[in-house]
């Protein structure tokens, strides 16, 4: 039983997401990679071919930086999972009612302050002139001002602090959901906290471990700032060079080729990611 | 392990040193930010020169107070333009999709789902790149044939706006479907049969009822659209969000008056932050 009305009614819900999806992540998408398979061969003039990802395959500064960057991401999403699990555990777990709640908060905090604000924080304690340097030097450990900004060590404390409550938010939400009467009857049955580790709470907080690796990654990957701040004239990242070829060079062929195959990674990535884990991007992203 | 199951007192305590540690971590860099605000000094640097307010109500130079400096000032009202849209029409696109994923089934509604969710793991520098080159193109088309300008269609505000719609609309989208699904539909049918129309009940019973979601989501999109850095980088036109502008000043070099505008935003964060939260949780 449709009637008219709520059939016009229908269309008139699926137009906004229809003319959403299509006008600004569809379309936009085709359009970069037409303008990533296009080379200039003269003023406004342009050819169908690969000679922008043959020129990305073709320098090693490009897909250097671009193996870094992946690297980095994948190194800063497990040093993330291995940081942030048993905080969400404590948070999940081993706390109740206020406690709970104000420790919850506490890291949903940092989350809603912008990414510029965080670094600057990460900038001023690191710096020559910073925070730690001085502590440092006042207890007496070094003589003088240590730098230590700007290397990749500084990039991954700031990689780590920028999305840890991207993947202590959803594992806190996971593990809230397990029983705990499970845990108990898993030590009744003679299992070791070990045991009871890999084979109750992983896998039930399994949605969570790969939503959050999933953010993290992507975060990582796409992230400006930091590697921008933190890191040193020699620490390119990925996105760094896409910024350049659009906004300095204006060789915008080149940077389409760029954002492509970083696209490319960062699905491959989450397609390889949601395969090995089992899980769905509707049952791991759709939680709100 | 939990609280049931009794544990060494030693792994306890290495527990809670880790927690205590992960805290202080979290808390350190926003903590310096703020403190350094107060520093009569020049660079937000050690050592300490004394307390001052002239980071925020300064007027001489080079002590220039946030509410002095125009550009911090502007920026910061561009920011709210900016929000305001971006909130407005990410909460309408939102509650439509919410009611078309909840109320409707049709053909092809799963694969629309994932594509609703793929703004989530696309970067945001490439969804910032991808509106640049589209609007760029169609501009040039337009302009070839015509003869006329679109500067609409260049980088600034407008192409801002849809930049940051594109992905906060999915999580204005997540959070108010989340709230429908809860929702009772024999309510609405009550007050069809209590001769009520269709379009009336969802006005008096349903919406009311959405409405902590709606102004929930509305609050979350504006802090995101405050915060948004990557897409709006490469959207960007003469007239700057807050952020590019913090990002342009420390360029140039820190000042004080960036970790002044830093902790007003982390006030005003937390303030809206706990707001939508409340507004989330609250009972129907």
């Amino acid at each position: 039983m449709v009637s008219d009305t709520s059939r016009l009614g229908f269309y008139l819900l699926l137009a906004p997401i229809l003319l959403w999806l299509v006008v600004l992540i569809i379309l936009p998408h085709v359009g970069l990679f037409i303008v990533s398979i296009s080379e200039k061969v003269g003023p406004r003039e342009y050819e169908t071919g690969f000679a922008n990802y043959a020129a990305f395959f073709n320098e090693p500064l490009y897909w250097r930086t671009f193996a870094r960057t992946a690297i980095m991401s994948i190194l800063a999403t497990v040093l993330t999972l291995i940081l942030g699990f048993p905080i969400a555990y404590y948070i999940a777990k081993l706390t109740r009612g206020r406690t709970k709640t104000t420790l919850f908060l506490m890291c949903m905090i940092p989350f809603w302050v912008s990414e510029l604000v965080r670094t600057f924080g990460w900038m001023i304690l690191l710096r020559e002139t910073g925070v730690f340097s001085n502590l440092l030097q006042s207890l007496g450990i070094v003589d003088g001002p240590v730098e230590m900004l700007y290397n990749d060590a500084a990039i991954m404390v700031g990689l780590v602090y920028t999305s840890i409550l991207f993947m202590v938010v959803p594992l806190v939400t996971t593990l809230d959901s397990l029983d705990d009467s499970l845990i108990e009857a898993g030590y009744d049955l003679g299992g070791t906290s070990t045991s009871i580790m890999r084979e109750i709470v992983i896998p039930h907080a399994m949605p969570g471990i790969v939503s959050g690796c999933i953010v993290v990654f992507m975060l990582s990957l796409g992230n400006y700032l930091t590697p921008i701040l933190l890191g040193g004239k020699d620490s390119l990242w990925f996105t760094g060079m896409i910024y350049t070829q659009f906004i300095t060079r204006f060789n915008w062929e080149l940077g389409s080729a760029f954002g492509f195959l970083l696209l490319g990674l960062s699905s491959l990535v989450v397609f390889a990611g949601l395969k090995l884990s089992r899980q769905s991007l509707t049952d791991t992203m759709g939680r709100a | 392990m939990i609280p049931t199951v009794p544990q060494p007192a030693f792994a306890k305590w290495c527990y809670r040193a880790y927690v205590t540690a992960f805290f202080i971590y979290l808390a350190l860099p926003l903590t310096v930010v703020c403190v350094f605000a107060f520093n009569n000094s020049v660079f937000p640097s050690l050592p300490w020169e004394g307390f001052t307010l002239a980071w925020f109500f300064g007027t001489e130079a080079p002590f220039i107070g946030v509410f002095h400096e125009r550009a911090i000032v502007r920026s910061i009202g561009t920011s709210a333009f900016v929000a305001t849209w971006v909130s407005g029409l990410a909460v309408f696109v939102g509650t439509c999709n919410a009611f078309l994923f909840v109320r409707h089934d049709f053909r092809g509604k799963a694969f629309l789902y994932v594509l609703m969710l793929l703004p989530l793991i696309i970067p945001g520098v490439i969804l910032g790149i991808s509106i640049l080159v589209f609007s760029s193109s169609i501009a040039n088309a337009l302009e070839d044939a015509t003869g006329l300008w679109f500067d609409g269609l260049r980088p600034g505000l407008l192409l801002v706006i849809l930049g940051q719609f594109s992905f906060i609309t999915t999580f204005a989208t997540l959070v108010i479907s989340a709230r429908l699904q809860k929702f009772d539909p024999s309510l609405e049918e009550a007050a069809l049969n209590l001769g009520a129309s269709k379009w009336g009940a969802i006005r008096q019973i349903t919406l009311p009822f959405l409405l902590p979601a709606i102004v929930a989501s509305a609050v979350v999109s504006v802090l995101m659209s405050f915060e948004n850095f990557n897409t709006t980088l490469m959207l960007v036109g003469s007239d700057s969000p807050l952020t590019i502008a913090m990002f342009d000043k420390l360029k140039q070099g820190s000042t004080p008056v960036l970790n002044a505008v830093s902790l007003l935003l982390i006030m005003v964060s937390a303030l809206l932050g706990v707001l939508s939260l409340l507004f989330q949780g609250r009972k129907a």
